[in-house]
């Protein structure tokens, strides 16, 4: 009898494992390359604690260390994200940036920053509020059955983030002084402007909301057979689909709040999982956390370190990355 | 004989339109219990109300004589399963990931599943006959596969009660007489209340113990199958020109429909 009935906690081992190997390099290979300094150097600089050279080492662990572990943080987030809508929309399509939810928490972002607020509590929560509105407005507009509907749902999304852009960049032009240079770099995407204590918050936010969608990831499986079906199999629908709602946008406007608009991860990362890994999402989920942060760590090094000058917008190599990809994947699965 | 499915006075309506009025029977356990009426009768929204999915505005329900209000959501899980008209396949899971899935109301916190989850798996698998299936993707099987696959599903729930709605619709006629069997089989070797809602007269003749006929949301008549698909009942419930004869395979109630260029 040909019975492939692989046991589970197995197989997110397994995926976990790899993936955290996965992961570990591309961290390390983000602290090892940048303008300055060679490999040696920072070999030398890591593992030897008297090193000569002082500047060198301020780079790696005040600059570059924080910075790749927000690209990770951001990454895993971002594409966990993109997971958690496109199994409570039950549409493949679904990502935070595409459904306008991450330009709802930029507009909120824009306008703790236009107040004066400070980053932290309050441009995350503006930005968090933000996504709340635009999460809103998606569900009013494709409410009842259609949210069924993948046209309806998508064309309400870009209607919502065209709508978000003209916010944006209403807002902008309204500003003229110092903050104007701020808002603009951080639309792009910045991770340039991490620092420990940052980043530490930052996790202490997303590290709750990781394993509350990790509790919840059989109930994703069961949803995605339907909400009716899910509810005969004894799912409190209502409370998954909230929880898990909540939890996401809190996520992705959080992250937003940090480092700005950065598209494709979410839409990417779980889809090439998936045609990897399978559906089941007890896999996917934390598969996209490891998976979306190598992913987002590698983009920043190459957008770091690519251009002889300066750097470009890490927003730039996911969608140069991301779309080619995206249309490939999507060719390829013949939808 | 016990009751499985006692239902008292049972209304609906969608916004002004009544679709289940005043609807009262009760299921024997043990049965296989079939609901048939023209399309709009209210088949598919009694069925939804008996799953638990929609939330009757009057009446009384009562699963093995406790109200349904009384049960928690998984423990109901456990004593009801159901098969909708079909599940959407836009995230293939394989065969065996989805029927693992019927283990669900049984689960604890994480949903893992423990090595009796997949041997009760695998009995659904060899009772369904999808057992070669397991490894494939649902969007890769065909229609009648995909029912056997969905139903293997309901089966791995391991419930008393099992709901389907419109099982055979869109099967070729090996895999209609395949699904029956298969309800049958459900019925006689695990005692397995079988309530389902076809369109198929013939198909529900020749299988069911009770027959429910339903029009406009009211119980025209319920009965067994020669007692109650007789011509007058039967052309006035769907209103066409019908015949009514006596199936060759013994004492059963055989419909034919009548096209209008035989009317002469």
């Amino acid at each position: 009898m040909r019975l492939k009935l692989s046991n589970i906690v197995w197989r997110i081992l397994a995926v976990s494992l790899i993936l955290a190997i996965v992961l570990a390099v591309s961290i390390l290979t983000g602290l090892f390359f940048g303008p300055t300094g060679s490999v040696k150097q920072t070999l030398a600089t890591i593992f030897q604690k008297e090193t000569l050279n002082s500047m060198h080492q301020t780079i790696i662990w005040q600059i570059r260390f924080p910075r790749v572990l927000l690209a990770t943080l951001v990454g895993a987030t971002l594409s966990l994200g993109g997971l958690v809508f496109q199994a409570l929309l039950r549409n493949p399509l679904a990502e935070p940036y595409i459904l306008g939810i991450s330009g709802g928490s930029a507009i909120g972002a824009i306008s703790g920053i236009m107040l004066g607020l400070s980053r932290f509590p309050g441009v995350s929560l503006t930005a968090f509020l933000g996504s709340l509105a635009t999460l809103g407005l998606i569900l009013i507009m494709t409410t009842g059955q259609s949210i069924l509907k993948k046209e309806s749902l998508l064309l309400s999304g870009v209607m919502v983030n065209a709508f978000c852009s003209a916010v944006i960049l209403f807002l902008i032009s309204l500003t003229h002084d110092s903050r104007l240079h701020n808002i603009l770099f951080w639309l792009m995407g910045d991770l340039s402007t991490a620092d420990m204590r940052q980043v530490a918050i930052l996790a202490a936010m997303l590290f709750p909301c990781f394993v509350l969608i990790f509790w919840l990831s059989h109930s994703m499986n069961l949803l995605l057979m339907g909400k009716e079906l899910a509810q005969t199999m004894g799912v409190n629908i209502k409370l998954v689909t909230l929880v898990l709602l909540v939890t996401a946008s809190f996520m992705v406007s959080a992250t937003v709040s940090y480092c700005g608009l950065l598209g494709f991860i979410g839409l990417v990362m779980p889809h090439l999982l998936r045609l990897l890994l399978g559906s089941d999402h007890r896999v996917l989920v934390p598969a996209c956390i490891m998976g979306g942060g190598a992913f987002l760590a590698i983009c920043d090094l190459l957008a770091r370190t690519l251009p002889e000058q300066g750097e470009m917008p890490p927003g730039v190599i996911t969608a140069l990355i991301g779309a080619p990809l995206f249309i490939f994947l999507l060719k390829k699965s013949g939808r | 004989m016990n009751t499985a499915i006692n239902i008292r006075q049972l209304s609906h309506s969608f916004g002004n339109r009544a679709v289940l009025r005043n609807l009262s029977f009760s299921v024997t356990e043990g049965d296989l219990f079939i609901i048939i009426g023209p399309n709009g009768s209210g088949k598919t929204t009694l069925m939804r109300a008996i799953a638990g999915i929609l939330k009757p505005q009057r009446g009384e329900m009562e699963i093995f004589g406790r109200q349904l209000s009384n049960y928690k959501r998984k423990e109901f899980a456990r004593s009801v399963a159901f098969v909708p008209q079909g599940l959407p396949i836009d995230f293939p899971f394989t065969v065996a990931e989805l029927i693992l899935m019927g283990r669900a109301p049984y689960h604890s916190a994480f949903g893992i599943e423990q090595k009796k989850d997949y041997e009760i798996a695998k009995q659904a698998m060899r009772f369904t006959e999808v057992e070669q299936l397991a490894a494939r993707k649902l969007d890769q099987l065909s229609g009648g596969e995909q029912q056997r696959v969905f139903i293997a599903r309901a089966i791995c729930q391991e419930s008393q009660i099992l709901l389907l709605d419109e099982p055979t619709a869109s099967l070729d006629l090996a895999h209609q007489v395949r699904i029956m069997d298969l309800m049958e089989k459900l019925k006689t070797e695990k005692g397995v209340t079988v309530v389902m809602v076809s369109h198929d007269i013939n198909l529900a003749a020749m299988y069911s113990d009770q027959l429910l006929l339903l029009r406009d949301g009211k119980i025209v008549c319920m009965g067994l199958p020669n007692e109650i698909l007789n011509f007058s009942t039967l052309e006035e419930t769907y209103n066409c020109k019908l015949l009514v004869d006596n199936s060759p395979l013994g004492n059963l109630p055989r419909v034919t429909v009548v096209p209008y260029k035989f009317l002469k």
